[in-house]
């Protein structure tokens, strides 16, 4: 089941689907690894909620909730 | 002797410039790339007998054209060309790394790999075969430690022996973006080289992946020849319509997951293995627990911030005042030396005040400096934005905005100067200058004596609440103002914050000092110069055209008696009453020359307007001088209210004065509180504003600040006098 990013909670795991942010906002997304079929978990949330922090190729990133609304993802069901 | 051009490169945070500062040591320069505030930092040494001058490129992650860091590393390497680019990669978060690496080899330039880290890769029990990585991906590859030194030796070897070997041209790496945008690109690439397009500068291949990804720079550049930018952009449109009606997709998206893809494959070959059981807990996410923990995070944070600012400015008050005596010691021992007349007040006035005032400030900005870069380097920065985020992007800043708010006075006792420095880490251009213009208003502490000489007149019994009214009163300003710019004349979206939380480290000394030096030189360099300029041009205007001769001779004439008197030896209390009564009179006669110059002129030409806020002609002398100096309003308003009460037994403070003054009351004393708060910046602050920012913005804050203030000032005292 696809969800955007932001329904995500803390330790969730995910995949990527796609990013649909256009123009600059969707190429820094991009420079910054955030493209389809990219593994990421959500590691933290600032104290008000927003940004989110998330860790994906071994590196951790951090995004407002406004951007995170551009990013698809399919949620990873933790394994038992 | 042969000389080679090499540049370094990489990604914020790889290591990139402790490597540069590891392999250069001391012997660096630093500029500005024209027009930019980004840092042009270039270092040299002699190695096995080859002269390597080296510049450090700005970090970036990409080599698109959307903040002035890309265009910057595209510039040089397209225009000065080097010889070879050194890559530093962060060697434990290759994948993402590698995706500049790729873009530099797609542009054709020499490239080697710097994989730097290779600690943390030991420690994470992961493994690299650079030969295979190196091999696969047709560049040089070794391994270093930054921090420590580690590798040096080998990576100035293999510089050597790369730029020994390097063949003549370019030879750009090719990869595959898929059946959609292959046959297009290839398309585009056959025009350009046959057309010549651009092909003086760059690949023909690049030209189009630009194109493909609608980099402005390239397009603009390829407006020169139109007929053949028409006939690309009109590909790229076809092109663009495709993905979106089959692939839901732009091409700049596909070229980025082809990119991402092709890393990846080569990466899975078995070059990087990773541990079987991975330990999930390193100690920057059990710190990032407790440091960015709902209500920890933000506790800890401030009391950081608090302490931080304590130590700077308690520490930095010694050396402060140190200097400060210094300097009022040459100054008195010039007026010894020099005959009393113009020179001698141009010197002491003008040139060591001047210089004094510049200088004063070293010690303070030395210290937040090496505050900040300790926070800068360490990681808690990127943390205090990443908290900060949601409070400062409702005005239309940054989380990265609070340091500069803090330290320009968000905490009463700051400094515009450092303060306006330190918003140099914002990497948001506009919030970046929204943060300078704003951060100003902030109570710094050469206004405080203003507040407190007022608070002492008016408002004695609620010194400590009319303070903290003050301090607030000054971020909801800032805040509010910050606001409005951004919806007016700095519009536009806010910068994504889309930002790397680096892992906590401890700084090296080495990179603190480097660091904290080089700035405060810069400051020393460009702050002194100007405003040892604007210095002299104050004490100009405050002190010509003088007393007219009538004037002089009134006073020598009501001198004459009295010194007389005193040449027949009087008894001790009657010298002394005649030494006061000669006191008296030079201070008239300073306070009349003052009202005389021609800033007192303006002051006294001001008054039917300023009288709308409550101020004075002597209230607007102090103000003027203010704009030099937050310092001099006090004293010149000391100068101002020396009217000579010759035969007033007791000698009033100014504080008395001014409240006996009929022109003064609380709704004034309001007001000019405000007004003080609020209005120009003073001269140091206006020069590294420009300097930070451009002079147009500087002399935009100079005006617009004075204006606010003053229309805030008027409502005050209206409102204040009718109640």
């Amino acid at each position: 089941m696809s969800i955007s990013l932001r329904q995500l909670d803390v330790q969730d795991k995910a995949i990527i689907i796609s990013v649909t942010a256009p123009g600059e906002m969707g190429r820094r997304l991009r420079d910054m690894g955030l493209v389809p079929n990219t593994e990421i978990e959500i590691i933290g949330r600032a104290p008000l909620k927003d940004p989110v922090a998330l860790r994906l190729r071994g590196f951790t990133l951090t995004l407002r909730n406004n951007e995170a609304d551009h990013i698809t993802v399919e949620k990873k069901e933790p394994s038992a | 002797m042969k000389t080679s051009h090499i540049a370094f490169a990489g990604n914020p945070n790889a290591g990139k410039t402790t490597l540069f500062n590891n392999v250069t040591g001391s012997r660096q320069h630093v500029g500005n790339y024209p027009g930019i505030t980004v840092e042009r930092k270039e270092g040299s040494l002699l190695f096995q007998g080859t002269q390597l001058n080296i510049i450090d490129l700005p970090g970036c992650y990409s080599l698109t054209a959307y903040t002035q860091e890309e265009l910057v590393a595209r510039q040089v390497l397209v225009e000065e060309r080097p010889d070879l680019v050194v890559n530093v990669v962060d060697a434990t978060k290759l994948e993402r790394h590698l995706y500049l690496t790729v873009q530099f080899l797609e542009l054709g330039i020499p490239v080697m790999l710097a994989l730097n880290m290779m600690d943390d890769v030991r420690n994470k029990g992961m493994q690299i075969d650079l030969e295979r990585l190196s091999q696969r991906l047709g560049c040089p590859a070794i391994g270093t430690v930054a921090r420590s030194g580690e590798g040096k030796q080998q990576l100035l070897e293999q510089i050597t022996r790369s730029t020994a070997t390097t063949t003549e041209g370019w030879q750009p790496l090719h990869i595959s973006y898929g059946p959609d945008i292959d046959p297009v690109l290839e398309e585009m690439e056959t025009l350009i080289s046959t057309s010549s397009f651009l092909t003086d500068r760059y690949p023909a291949r690049w030209v189009a992946i630009k194109y493909l990804e609608g980099d402005e720079e390239i397009q603009q550049r390829g407006a020169e020849l139109p007929e053949i930018a028409a006939q690309l952009e009109s590909i790229v449109d076809t092109l663009r319509e495709h993905c979106n009606k089959t692939l839901n997709s732009f091409p700049e998206a596909i070229i980025a997951d082809y990119r991402y893809g092709f890393i990846h494959s080569l990466l899975r070959q078995g070059i990087v293995i990773h541990p079987a059981q991975v330990d999930r807990m390193d100690i920057t996410d059990s710190m990032d627990r407790v440091l960015t923990h709902k209500i920890l995070g933000p506790t800890l944070m401030m009391s950081l911030l608090y302490l931080m600012f304590q130590v700077t400015f308690t520490l930095g008050d010694y050396p402060l005042q140190l200097m400060e005596m210094l300097f009022s010691w040459l100054g008195d021992s010039v007026t010894a030396l020099l005959p009393e007349g113009h020179l001698q007040s141009l010197i002491v006035s003008g040139v060591i005040d001047g210089i004094g005032g510049v200088l004063s400030f070293v010690p303070l900005i030395m210290i937040m400096f090496i505050m900040i870069a300790f926070l800068e380097d360490s990681g808690y920065m990127a943390r205090v934005a990443y908290m900060m985020d949601k409070v400062f992007r409702t005005f239309g800043l940054h989380g990265s905005s609070v340091m500069p708010f803090i330290i320009s006075g968000g905490i009463a006792g700051g400094c515009a100067v450092p303060g306006v420095m330190a918003a140099r880490t914002l990497r948001s251009p506009r919030e970046k200058l929204a943060t300078i213009l704003t951060a100003p208003f902030m109570p710094c502490g050469a206004k405080i004596p203003v507040f407190l000489l007022l608070i002492g007149a008016f408002f004695s019994e609620h010194r400590a609440l009319i303070m903290f009214g003050i301090t607030l009163t000054a971020w909801i300003m800032a805040l509010l103002v910050a606001r409005l710019l951004r919806s007016t004349l700095i519009r536009g979206e806010s910068t994504p914050f889309v930002m790397e939380l680096p892992p906590y480290r401890w700084p090296t000394l080495q990179g603190i000092s480097i660091h904290t030096w080089e700035r405060t030189w810069e400051y020393i360099k460009k702050a002194g110069t100007v405003i040892l300029a604007i210095s002299i041009l104050l004490w100009v205007a405050m002190t010509f055209p003088g007393l007219t001769p009538a004037q002089q001779q009134f006073f020598d004439q009501q001198r004459l008696p009295l010194q007389s008197a005193l040449e027949q030896a009087p008894a001790a209390p009657r010298a002394a009453q005649l030494n006061q009564q000669l006191r008296d009179i030079d201070q008239q006669q300073s306070m009349t020359a003052l009202q005389h110059s021609a800033a007192g002129q303006l002051g006294t030409m001001l008054e039917p307007v300023s009288r709308l806020a409550g101020f004075n002609w002597r209230t607007n002398i102090a103000l003027i001088g203010g704009v030099a100096a937050k310092e001099v309003i006090v004293s010149t308003l000391g100068t101002a209210y020396s009217l000579g009460e010759a035969d007033s037994e007791e000698t009033r403070t100014l504080v008395q004065r001014i409240r006996n003054d009929k022109d003064w009351n609380r709704a004034s004393a309001l007001s000019a509180i405000l007004f003080v708060l609020l209005y120009a910046p003073c001269f140091v602050t206006i020069v590294v504003m420009a300097r930070e920012s451009s002079w147009q913005w500087a002399c935009f804050a100079l005006f617009f600040n004075t204006g606010i203030a003053f229309l805030l000032a008027i409502l005050v005292y209206q409102i204040g006098i009718r109640l």
